[in-house]
């Protein structure tokens, strides 16, 4: 099964919030998760900066996202530490949500990072000097997870990403289904372990 | 003659089931989940037809929305009560232990974990919660993760890692009097950035960090992830033994005796190698206060707000940041009134924190026109306080003094701050909007919120005689 539509490329323009440490109670703020889900989050994404007016959302001219430009931007370009803050994996369905399929940024806070990966979103490293170029690049964005590579104009940036990540990616797979097929020798470790460190396996108490 | 190894790496491959293409796998000893992610978390491993391998190493507790008031039954957020009532249900039906709102032991995860002693040395312990690698300090590899993370481990034991790099940071010589935990986690924060630590497990060390008790060290390691690191954590020693003897869900008898002698080789070796050190003198430090909206933007509570090239921020972020806390270029912080004094959440709201608090605050009064409150971070502290009178020296300076759980650390609606208001917090955060819309959030250690909130302005807690 897969845990999210594949993306193994991303395309089209790429919204620029060139800021550093942006936390995930600015992409999703505690107070607009409001329902035990995954779902219905969109709307309360930025919302202390896309709206004046959050309870009223009354749209700020002077977000980006406000933008017409660069409404539903599928790609989303910003500053180092990009996620950190609370892990809410909230922040990363609002994204997906509005229509994010990759952020590019200098760095990303690890958990938000690990939540991208399993919720159908590049997160792309590139140095700030090559985001700054591509947010000054006209036209459409491309971000080839296949070939680890952005393509904004005539210039192309190289990338890292680790195999596993880029295969759950490309692929949409589910990582527990992934997991499952080492079911033997996590058996194996747990009973080897269960004999090293039986203060480990705790059984149920009041 | 085996290569010394670090503290990180016995942990790393102690749990190391399998190399995969870039990632480990890597088993999870205990799972620890709240009501505002657990819920999201258990729905959606029960939605896809599978089930919690081995539920009594799964815990859970309602502590982030719950009403702290005295008298509470629920929650104020709106739409809460669903997040609640999701995580009683799904908990149940999981076979989850939840310390609910009217349980004992109810309380903030990362406190009520190590009074428990639910984390462990030597555990791989993980949580839907970014401070997660608070638990470090008991010497376990503990660490924040997401909803689909949580299920993982839930389902299968483990999860999938890239491995991190090392960082030691060692603290040399003597905290001076009035500093604290807190006060060194600022400054490495201040120095470094907060993305300081990213992609990298950080091993607290010297004789500054080994003179910490547990719950300062809990608080040290409480602030690692913001620092961007994966964890911080302490190597274990007599005091965390000591700590954890006796509690409800550590070893007993011969599997005691057995783990005490295996977590005493849970330290860095002689000689083994870090990616990175970094040194500091715990001599140099003084009680911190944030001054923007990074913990980054953190200076001695007697200096200036910086100018911009010593801001360590770009010029738009820098203009933000003063913009947002309403303040400018060399204002001096002990000159800022404030509106509010918050002293909580999981960074600083145990028992010891609250004696320090207590300590400045007996027989003064808070300034006039000042809110402040104490929210002890679980019932167990709560009711050890009120054993030894804190609660009154609180309540007779002017404090409200309430239930425990994470409360206003964060705004979730239902109870706030005034939009502009000014806020001195022992929490973690002071992002924009952290503690409701507008509100301008500085973080400090309990004492100086102490100081401050007699004083009416931010104020240094050394001035305050005890």
């Amino acid at each position: 099964m897969t845990a999210f539509p594949p993306v193994p490329r991303a395309e089209g323009v790429a919204a620029p919030l060139l800021r550093a440490n942006v936390d995930t109670d600015a992409i999703i703020p505690s107070r607009e998760i409001k329902g035990v889900g995954k779902t219905g989050l969109a709307d309360g994404l930025f919302a202390a900066w896309r709206y004046t007016d959050p309870v009223a959302r009354v749209a700020d001219p002077g977000f980006v996202l406000n933008d017409p430009r660069y409404a539903h931007a599928p790609i989303l370009l910003t500053g180092e530490n990009f996620g950190c803050g609370s892990s809410r994996e909230h922040a990363v369905w609002a994204l997906h949500e509005y229509g994010v399929r990759a952020v590019i940024a200098p760095s990303f806070a690890p958990i938000f990072r690990g939540n991208c990966i399993r919720n159908g979103i590049i997160p792309v490293m590139l140095a700030e000097p090559i985001v700054r170029a591509i947010a000054a690049a006209e036209g459409l964005i491309a971000v080839d997870l296949i070939a680890r590579r952005v393509e904004a104009g005539d210039a192309s940036y190289p990338f890292e990403i680790d195999a596993e990540a880029r295969a759950m990616l490309a692929e949409g797979l589910d990582g527990i289904d992934l997991t499952m097929r080492h079911r033997d020798a996590i058996a194996a470790f747990h009973a080897a372990d269960r004999a090293a460190r039986p203060w480990i396996y705790l059984r149920p108490q009041p | 003659m085996p290569e010394p190894r670090t503290l990180f790496d016995k942990l790393w491959e102690q749990h190391r089931i399998a190399h995969l293409d870039g990632e480990d796998l890597i088993a999870i000893d205990r799972v620890f989940l709240h009501e505002r992610t657990g819920a999201v978390a258990l729905r959606s491993l029960a939605a896809s037809g599978r089930r919690v391998a081995d539920p009594a190493r799964v815990f859970a507790v309602t502590d982030h929305i719950v009403d702290t008031r005295p008298g509470r039954t629920g929650t104020l957020m709106p739409g809460g009560d669903a997040f609640l009532s999701a995580t009683r249900e799904e908990t149940r039906a999981a076979g989850i232990r939840l310390f609910d709102v009217d349980d004992p032991d109810q309380g903030i995860v990362h406190v009520i974990s190590p009074e428990l002693a639910i984390v462990l040395p030597g555990t791989t312990l993980v949580c839907p919660d970014s401070h997660t690698c608070s638990q470090g300090a008991l010497g376990a590899l503990a660490w924040g993760i997401g909803s689909t993370e949580a299920e993982h481990a839930m389902a299968t034991g483990t999860l999938r890692l890239a491995r991190p790099k090392t960082t030691r940071v060692t603290f040399d010589g003597v905290l001076a009097p009035g500093v604290t935990a807190k006060d060194m986690a600022l400054t490495l924060i201040a120095r470094f950035g907060a993305g300081g630590g990213q992609g990298h497990a950080i091993e607290f060390a010297g004789p500054a960090v080994r003179a910490l008790d547990i719950e300062a060290r809990l608080t040290l390691c409480n602030m690692a992830t913001e620092f961007a690191a994966m964890s911080g954590f302490v190597a274990p020693d007599a005091k965390t033994i000591a700590y954890l003897e006796g509690r409800r869900y550590a070893p007993t008898g011969a599997d005691w005796d057995a783990a005490v002698a295996a977590w005493r080789d849970l330290v860095s070796d002689e000689g083994a190698r870090f990616d990175r050190e970094i040194g500091i003198d715990a001599a140099d430090i003084a009680p911190m206060v944030s001054w923007g909206i990074s913990p980054q933007s953190a200076v001695c509570v007697d200096d200036a707000v910086p100018e911009l090239p010593d801001s360590g921020l770009g010029v738009e972020g820098y203009a933000r940041a003063l913009d947002y806390m309403g303040i400018a270029a060399g204002d001096r912080l002990t000159q800022l009134p404030i509106d509010v004094a918050f002293i909580g959440s999981c960074t600083n709201s145990r028992l010891s924190d609250l004696r320090r608090a207590a300590a400045i605050v007996a027989g003064r009064n808070v300034a006039p026109g000042v809110k402040a409150l104490v929210v002890p971070g679980s019932s167990a502290v709560r009711r050890a306080a009120e054993a030894e009178g804190l609660d009154r020296i609180f309540t007779d300076a002017g404090f409200e003094w309430r239930m425990s759980g994470c409360s206003l650390c964060f705004y979730a609606g239902g109870e706030g701050f005034a939009p502009g208001s000014r806020v001195l917090s022992s929490t973690n955060r002071n992002f924009e909007g952290r503690q409701g819309p507008g509100v301008r959030t500085h973080i400090a250690s309990p004492e100086t919120v102490a100081a401050s909130a007699l004083a009416g302005h931010i104020a240094d807690p050394r001035t305050v005689s005890r």
